[in-house]
């Protein structure tokens, strides 16, 4: 792995694949979420996988191209912004009665637009798990190896 | 059932082998056996949530560890008081496996749960919700208080992290090794 800016990350090999498979990640992903109730899988996994496409793209790239992408204080907002909005919709059970009161319209069973609130749950947990996740990736491995390198 | 025992032997050996192992990047790849022989098990037991959940956080888990372990070789202190230790130990895995077989006593046997509240969920849940997937409409309809709570452990574990990790402390930290060498 050399240090300079032009060739950070690894080799074109893994370059070239992580930029044909990192997009499929991502889209995986956001089926799993928006999928939540139809089918296997909801807010929690669908986050992980976003989560994992980013951290795959910054494992092949390097930090700064990942970061560019995706900065860093608007990982902190978005990640607070999904746990409002999880805490929103429990707060708008209230227009019809009570905490958590589902009144949104429910569709047939099998569509993609059915089951009240389940389908925003499922993207506010999405928002926060994986932007949570990437951040504690950030942090916790990247930012440590970098204070290591400068010494 | 034989298929689930084998998994749970083969999961076993993973555990083991993980702890005893020197080498510390081997010891996380026998983790991570462990853990995919964990999301096949739930694929057998017809829980795939549960299943598409394990594979990822164990893929993430893993890339976690291999990424801070690879570069770090740990020192292994086996000597002092180890017959102590030993006799510790066995102690209190005897007393552990003795409670734990009073506890199990008293379970339902296995592949036959008490339908207590689960039959409500199971003959009104296709009305009450209309979600093709109970079990997403149990943990966001029915049991959404618990996922609130869930949510604000994952949020305040993130800002835990974070604040540890934050450069302005450790900036400090390296300022105080320095000194002290």
């Amino acid at each position: 792995m050399s240090c300079d800016n032009k060739h950070k990350g690894m080799t074109l090999i893994v370059k070239t694949i992580t930029r044909l498979t990192v997009g499929l990640i991502l889209l995986y992903g956001l089926y799993i979420t928006l999928h939540g109730h139809i089918s296997p899988g909801g807010g929690f996994a669908g986050g992980v996988i976003v989560a994992i496409s980013f951290i795959h793209l910054m494992l092949a790239f390097g930090r700064e191209e990942a970061l560019r992408i995706l900065p860093k204080s608007f990982i902190a907002v978005l990640e607070s912004v999904g746990a409002l909005l999880f805490l929103g919709i429990a707060i708008l059970g209230f227009m019809g009665g009570y905490f958590f009161l589902d009144w949104f319209s429910k569709g047939k069973p099998f569509e993609l637009f059915s089951a009240g609130s389940i389908i925003f749950s499922n993207i506010a947990i999405a928002l926060k798990v994986g932007l949570g996740l990437f951040g504690i990736f950030l942090v916790l491995i990247l930012l440590k190896f970098t204070s290591k390198d400068e010494q | 059932m034989l298929e689930l025992n084998i998994l749970l032997i083969f999961m076993i050996l993973g555990a083991i082998i993980a702890l005893e192992v020197k080498d510390l990047l081997s010891a996380v790849v026998a983790l991570g056996a462990s853990g995919l022989g964990l999301c096949v098990v739930f694929l057998i037991l017809k829980a795939p949530d549960l299943a598409i959940t394990q594979l990822v956080v164990e893929i993430l888990c893993l890339i976690i560890l291999i990424r801070a372990t690879i570069k770090k070789d740990l020192p292994f202190s086996t000597s002092g008081r180890w017959i102590f230790n030993t006799i510790v130990s066995f102690v209190f895995i005897i007393i552990f496996l003795y409670l734990g077989y009073l506890a199990i006593k008293d379970l339902p046997p296995f592949g036959y749960p008490i339908m207590r509240v689960s039959q409500f969920y199971l003959d009104h849940a296709k009305e009450l919700v209309r979600s093709a997937n109970l079990v997403s409409s149990i943990i966001l309809n029915f049991r959404a208080y618990d996922t609130l709570g869930e949510a604000t452990v994952l949020f305040a574990s993130v800002v835990g992290v974070m604040t540890v990790m934050r450069k302005k402390g450790r900036k400090k930290l390296e300022e105080k090794e320095e000194d002290e060498l």
